[in-house]
């Protein structure tokens, strides 16, 4: 369908609907509107975003779709709770503002969630229309439409406002999507709030690791910057448990509380022979060199370097695995392979990332996985040797284990090899914290107001979850926010009385 | 935050010592550890250097480097009142210290900087302090009049002769290992190849050595494991495991090879910035 007919049939649709006459019949007969996105071959040798974003029109078309159920079975989708139903029906008026300020109750970061959230699992998995097509991808986009009202809102930047000085301090440690949130949330109610980074930038998972082909870095400044308006001190090249520890900045430095959102953080590596071979990254590597580092134009204003590679073996199926094929091939690989155990069903990358890596020339090949990495008398890698799996018995994860088949061995040549099989929870914060208490994955133990062991310490997103998603940190942080402000609220009341 | 450069000087034709303001590094570093820096957040790499001293009071620490490659030939440009993006730290396991006995310190070219904390730490703490110093070349040695004044006995070799002895570090290394009262602990740091060197002469002699590694980093914190290398035969970061080792367990060849990871790279960066800067001086 041309723009002109979309803009047609959305006419027609809308009279339709001021007569009050558009059936549920005729909502399930229009087409799902395809997210527009940059020419596959011209976008292999970029780094700028993929999803260029609908238009109004592609929006009004596809919120039409919403049949406004009133079971609202999309928000129990929903780790925040949106009011998905209300928001689409204010994008369908054309009420933008309006759509914006209905998932800003509950999610500070539409323009980043539109864009990264596995709405497939989530939202669009509870959706009527989904469910009526037994497709998922086929649902009401909404992903798309919260991207569609978050974009229009970049430029304008409304700071929330916020309440007068308590005189309370709050840290929190880690600027990706939780802390933001929980700075955010902590300041609108007046404490005096400072987020500590590790790295020199903030952002976290957001500027290191997801690439700028699928997440801008512009739309995570623009978050950073409204925090900065509202008075959020931010200091970078700050390690907590390594430059002041927690107990420091509670007894020493004057902080009543603290969120802790400092992510995984900890690669795991398959342990298998040739593993530490010249050539062999984390995938955390692979993209933080690429992305925070900007390696892509290195010799030409970047001085972080990066293989140079021409053939890449990604091993793994999530979106951090999609993320390093395709960043592999915008660097000049001249082929990348995606290898994973199971098949692509089980794979838990969004089917969009899926999608445009395969669409890219990425190689799937599923079932396969290493066995070991061969090198060369430099120790570089020369190849990988594979094994063969089948599908067994679901797992502990529900997921059906991949089983190896024996004598199934073929070598792949390859020079880099990417390993993207997900992270655990860094120690630093373990090994400088005595008092805080983990469970044994390293995973800080909290209640479900996010308060932790210690007092006055809470704690959101991976560093609790295990490796999880940026909505559901974000969630964490808003729960988190709201223990410490009424935490916060308690002790100034004990203060003023004693 | 900047961090401004207090001091700069030339210990020798390719290695410099600065001292910069680093307030909380100043105040939380201990012996052994390390910092990150970057001198520019928007297009720097992110390169570790060894806190060779700390002044806690003045809130400044002290680094010293070899100029190897574009971004510490860059540093090695700056001047006094010029600022660094980043300095980010301290990283790194501090290094154990006790009262092992006597302590032979063997010093490599730039790693008698790292060294020489440690080597205080130990004399403070009650150790007989042999020291061997290695370099290249008189002209490159560094740090000898410090090392003297904590060392009992000090060694001083040159490759080439052109002061003290005429040696490797290895051969006083093993002399010191046949006296009759062996040394109880060694550490060792230096060139990767050195200290593989070292560490096989001290494995003959069972004398537990602790070697200083200098992995290429990224983040610093474990995050990326760029830095990793094989300890018996198992992963290890160097940055949050280390950068303190048993350097009889530690695989050299590999962490060589890795070392040499991006050298054609690095040479190729190095090359563009002397260029630049000569023409830098020329538009002038």
């Amino acid at each position: 369908m041309t723009e002109e007919e979309k803009q047609e049939l959305l006419q027609q649709l809308q009279e339709k609907q001021k007569t009050g006459k558009l059936t549920p019949a005729d909502r399930y007969e229009i087409p799902p509107q395809d997210m527009p996105a940059q020419d596959p071959v011209k976008r292999r040798s970029n780094v700028n975003e993929v999803a260029t974003g609908y238009t109004e029109t592609h929006a009004r078309l596809e919120a039409m779709r919403c049949l406004q159920c009133k079971n609202q079975p999309c928000i129990e989708g929903c780790p925040v709770r949106i009011r998905i139903k209300d928001f689409v029906a204010a994008i369908n008026e054309g009420d933008f503002k309006k759509a914006l300020a209905i998932i800003k109750e509950n999610s500070l970061l539409p323009a980043v969630c539109g864009r990264v959230c596995p709405q497939e699992v989530q939202c669009q998995q509870t959706c009527t229309v989904g469910l009526k097509f037994k497709d998922p991808t086929k649902a009401v986009s909404i992903g798309r439409l919260e991207r569609f009202v978050a974009d229009l809102d970049q430029n304008e930047g409304d700071v929330p406002s916020v309440a007068p000085d308590t005189g309370m301090k709050v840290a929190i440690i880690g600027s990706g999507p939780g802390g933001i949130v929980a700075a955010t949330d902590t300041r609108r109610a007046g404490h005096d709030v400072t987020i500590f980074e590790a790295f020199h930038k903030p952002g976290g998972v957001m500027v290191y690791g997801i690439p700028e082909f699928r997440l801008p870095k512009a739309i995570v400044r623009h978050e950073i910057e409204s925090l900065e308006k509202m008075g959020v001190k931010i200091v970078c090249n700050f390690i907590v448990g390594k430059t002041r520890t927690i107990e420091q900045l509670m007894n020493e430095d004057g902080f009543d509380a603290v969120f802790i959102g400092v992510g995984a953080g900890l690669p795991i590596f398959m342990g298998i022979e040739g593993e530490s071979l010249v050539g062999v990254y984390s995938a955390n590597e692979y993209l933080t060199r690429t992305n925070l580092m900007k390696a892509y134009s290195f010799g030409k204003g970047a001085d972080t370097p990066i293989a140079c590679s021409k053939k890449v073996a990604v091993i793994g199926g999530g979106n951090v695995a999609m993320d390093s094929a395709r960043m592999a091939l915008r660097l000049g690989a001249e082929k990348v392979y995606l290898l994973y155990r199971r098949t692509e069903r089980q794979m838990p990358a969004r089917i969009e990332e899926i999608e445009h890596a395969k669409q890219e020339g990425i190689e799937f090949h599923t079932l396969r996985s290493p066995k070991r990495v061969v090198g060369d008398e430099n120790s570089r890698v020369i190849a990988i040797e594979c094994l063969q799996y089948r599908l067994g018995e679901p797992d502990k994860s529900g997921r059906p284990r991949p089983i190896p088949i024996e004598g199934s061995e073929f070598r792949i040549d390859v020079d880099t090899v990417i390993v993207a099989i997900g992270n655990v929870a860094n120690p630093l914060i373990r090994q400088t914290t005595p008092s805080l208490e983990f469970n044994k994955w390293g995973n800080i133990v909290v209640d479900e107001n996010c308060k932790t062991s210690m007092e006055g310490v809470y704690a959101g997103g991976d560093i609790v979850l295990g490796a999880a998603t940026i909505i559901l940190a974000m969630g964490q942080g808003r729960i988190a926010a709201a223990a410490i402000n009424k935490y916060l609220a308690q002790k100034k009341k004990a203060k003023t009385k004693s | 935050m900047p961090h401004k450069i207090l001091s700069k000087k030339k210990l020798s034709q390719d290695v410099f010592t600065a001292e910069i303001e680093a307030a909380l590094v100043a105040k939380a570093r201990k012996p052994g550890q390390f910092v990150i820096i970057n001198i520019d957040n928007e297009y720097s790499e992110r390169i570790p250097l060894t806190i060779a001293d700390a002044d806690p009071q003045k809130g400044t620490i002290r680094l010293i480097w070899q100029r190897v490659g574009k971004t510490t030939a860059e540093l090695a440009d700056m001047n006094p009142g010029e600022k660094l993006d980043s300095v980010v730290g301290p990283l790194g396991k501090p290094t154990h210290i006790e009262n092992f006995g006597t302590v032979v310190c063997v010093g490599g070219g730039i790693g008698n900087a790292p060294l020489l904390p440690i080597a205080k730490t130990l004399k403070k703490a009650g150790n007989k302090i042999i020291s061997i110093l290695g370099a290249r070349t008189k002209e490159l040695l560094i740090l000898e009049d410090e090392f003297s004044q904590i060392s009992d006995e000090l060694i001083v070799t040159t490759d080439d002769g052109s002061y003290g002895r005429k040696a490797l570090v290895t051969e006083p290394l093993k002399e010191i290992c046949q006296r009759d009262k062996k040394p109880d602990q060694a550490f060792v740091i230096g060139p990767a190849i050195m200290m593989k060197f070292c560490c096989e002469v001290t494995k003959q002699f069972n004398i537990p050595t602790q070697v200083s590694l200098n992995t290429i980093m990224v983040d610093g914190t474990g995050m990326c494991g760029g830095c990793r290398i094989e300890i018996d035969g198992q992963p290890k970061f160097v940055c949050v495991d280390g950068p303190e080792f048993d350097g009889h367990k530690v695989n050299f060849d590999l962490m060589i090879k890795r070392l040499n990871a991006y050298k054609n790279q690095e040479q190729k960066a190095h090359e563009l910035y002397k260029k630049h800067k000569c023409r830098m001086g020329l538009d002038k």
